[in-house]
């Protein structure tokens, strides 16, 4: 559906300070696919037309990089959208069991296609793919939700996150905000409009942790500099 | 004697508002910042020289020399990228550290570009850790209102603009070239080299790509010197390291030591492998780097000593296996990523990954051939020194690796009909059984 004209205005306002932040305006590219991902939850053909029109490129060079990137859905997806790690650490830790797990409970065939496929819950709430390597191994094994860590996941833990999210319950990400922001808010903030909850949740995971812990335990510095350091 | 572990970037990721601009600074933030502004920018370029830092993104180049590139006088506009778009399998380190202490990063990212004559400097985030991107929106706001960033910085004279770009999911574009041409609003292919980014990078413009963790060891040679990092580490590779634990071990997690620590020491540290198994393999710094087996634990972990054992450094990423896990399974799955995330420009890397897969997967399916480990070999040889970048020549990485240390198992597939290894063994909760 072609965006209205309440959208357009404040699409064009939002596309003119992400180009205004570069020396050269096609660098806003990947920032203007977000955000008109943002607005319809998928770069759809009028948000390629958009962002051709705001930088003076032809749709097919819109097209041509949208489809180069993974995180941009060329259709609807869900309005929470887990990424199961499925490369090799996560896979052995139990990333391959929990991806089936979820694809059995939400009656798809975790064998279906050996790509990156995505599955839909029957209301369209939830989506359920395979991703790559997401900087979290010693948390392994991993669900993104929406971009968002959920962390030493077990298949009951992300049945029991895929029923939360289906009924509406408060759903909490191990390293992130307190609250779970949607698909569609997820992309507004890669586009660079912040939603004021960087300050919440921990600085830290445990993991991340266990070598300073370790550390204090016994003592254990970096050596003081010569003459002594200002840190 | 140096103590096991060092922490310096990892030391105040356990206060509960260290990404806070405030927190940073009563802990010592931003003093570097302003020792730099009070030197000649060539001296501070002669700083981070001494202390012999090298890139912590893999390759191991001295960080202070690639800034030296970067042509002075020559008219033209300077850049900082810093390379945040880490996703490398097993590499999880430079997003904690972006989590916790964002403007550990931002400071010596400002430093940098003092020290290169750089106006604008772009970190390029992955885009698949929101909360990631959330801190460093935060700092960098933060460092504009307190005057670190923008006009005049600290009445310096000096101007820096900070610009946080998220990608948008290609392992790609972690590639220094990629990166640029991604930066650019292209897909992410790499570009051929010469011209090298220090001469014609963005926007055909001299410019330095750096990893996260070597921008954000700079402030550190500031405020406590060169001969201090430099005093740390071994002969040859300076300073101190975060090494990512990941797998089956006791306690995975993040350990900063300096450089040259073992994996007995790290397994020690970390609790040992899980109960009651034992070491089967490990990547020394992610997959592109060859496995090692329980032969290496004494192995000094710096850049030297791992490559004298047939790997690499890397990132530190040390990922664990114990005996429940099947070489062929872990090798077919980052082979199958590679296959993924080529980006298809070259033909040795887009069709030799192609082929690596499918009869990696018949050998995993015990429907492999004789000939199907020569065969592998023989395409790996001509993906290695052909390919247009780094990825290409990670395709065959993981598997010869394997067929070097694991021959016999991959052949027992063959011989059983099928994998001799029960997939459930491997898992987290499997643990007690």
């Amino acid at each position: 559906m072609p965006f209205s004209d309440e959208a357009l205005t404040r699409l064009r306002a939002d596309a003119a300070e992400i180009t205004g932040r570069y020396p050269r305006a096609r660098s806003a590219l990947l920032p203007l696919l977000h955000l008109v991902q943002s607005e319809e939850g998928y770069v759809s053909d009028d948000g390629i037309v958009f962002c051709a029109e705001v930088l003076g490129l032809s749709e097919t060079e819109v097209r041509g990089v949208t489809s180069f990137y993974t995180m941009y859905k060329d259709h609807p997806v869900g309005e929470y959208q887990l990424g199961v790690c499925t490369n090799t650490l996560c896979a052995i830790m139990g990333g391959d069991e929990i991806y089936a797990a979820l694809a059995e409970h939400l009656g798809a065939d975790p064998h279906a296609d050996d790509e990156h496929h995505d599955i839909l819950s029957p209301d369209g709430k939830v989506g359920v793919e395979r991703v790559e390597c997401n900087a979290a191994c010693d948390y392994a094994p991993v669900i993104m939700v929406n971009w968002e860590f959920f962390d030493n996941q077990t298949p009951d833990s992300a049945r029991k996150l895929v029923d939360d999210l289906r009924a509406g319950n408060d759903v909490r990400p191990t390293r992130g905000p307190n609250r779970l922001c949607t698909w569609k808010q997820a992309a507004r903030i890669l586009a660079g409009f912040g939603d004021g909850q960087a300050a919440e949740g921990p600085s830290a995971g445990p993991a991340s942790l266990v070598g300073l812990e370790l550390a204090k335990e016994h003592g254990w510095t970096a050596p003081e500099p010569a003459g002594g350091g200002t840190k | 004697m140096t103590d096991m572990l060092t922490p310096v970037l990892t030391a105040h990721w356990d206060e509960p508002d260290s990404f806070m601009l405030s927190r940073y600074e009563q802990d010592g933030g931003y003093q570097g910042l302003r020792k730099a502004l009070a030197m000649q920018p060539d001296d501070v370029i002669a700083a981070v020289k001494t202390s012999v830092l090298r890139g912590r993104g893999g390759a191991g180049f001295p960080t202070g020399v690639k800034w030296s590139f970067i042509p002075q006088g020559d008219g033209k506009p300077h850049y900082l990228t810093v390379n945040a778009d880490e996703s490398e399998p097993g590499t999880c380190k430079d997003v904690p550290l972006m989590m916790a202490t964002p403007h550990t990063l931002i400071e010596g990212a400002i430093i940098t570009c003092y020290a290169i004559r750089a106006g604008h400097a772009f970190i390029y985030v992955r885009g698949e850790v929101l909360q990631v991107v959330r801190r460093l929106q935060l700092a960098v706001a933060q460092a504009y209102e307190a005057g670190y960033l923008g006009k005049n910085i600290l009445g310096s004279g000096f101007d820096l603009d900070i610009i946080v770009h998220p990608g948008a999911g290609a392992y790609i574009c972690g590639e220094e070239t990629a990166l640029l041409t991604s930066l650019e609003g292209y897909r992410g292919l790499p570009r051929n080299r010469p011209p090298f980014p220090a001469v014609e990078g963005l926007y055909a413009s001299p410019t330095v790509i750096n990893n996260v963790e070597s921008i954000a060891s700079v402030p550190s040679i500031m405020t406590d010197g060169a001969d201090w990092f430099a005093g740390l580490g071994t002969e040859k590779s300076k300073g101190f390291g975060i090494f990512s634990l990941s797998g089956h071990v006791t306690h995975p997690g993040q350990y900063e030591a300096p450089l040259g620590i073992t994996l007995r020491e790290l397994l020690d540290l970390a609790g040992g492998i899980r109960g009651g198994h034992r070491l089967k393999f490990w990547t020394p710094g992610g997959s592109s780097t060859p496995l090692l087996t329980d032969a290496h634990l004494d192995v000094p972990l710096d850049f030297e000593s791992v490559a004298a054992a047939g790997s690499m450094l890397g990132t530190r990423a040390l990922q664990i296996f114990d005996e429940t896990t099947c070489v062929v399974r872990a090798a077919l799955r980052w082979t199958e990523f590679y296959q993924h995330e080529s980006c298809g420009k070259c033909t040795p890397c887009r069709e030799g990954s192609y082929w690596m897969v499918r009869t990696i997967e018949r050998i995993e399916q015990g429907t492999g051939t004789d000939e199907d480990l020569e065969t592998i070999l023989d395409v790996g040889d001509n993906i290695i020194g052909r390919a247009f970048c780094a990825l290409g020549d990670a395709v065959p990485v993981p598997i010869s690796s394997a067929i070097q240390y694991f021959r016999d198992e991959i052949i027992q597939h063959q011989k059983e009909g099928g994998c001799p290894f029960d997939p459930a063994a491997t898992t987290l909760w499997a643990a007690g059984r």
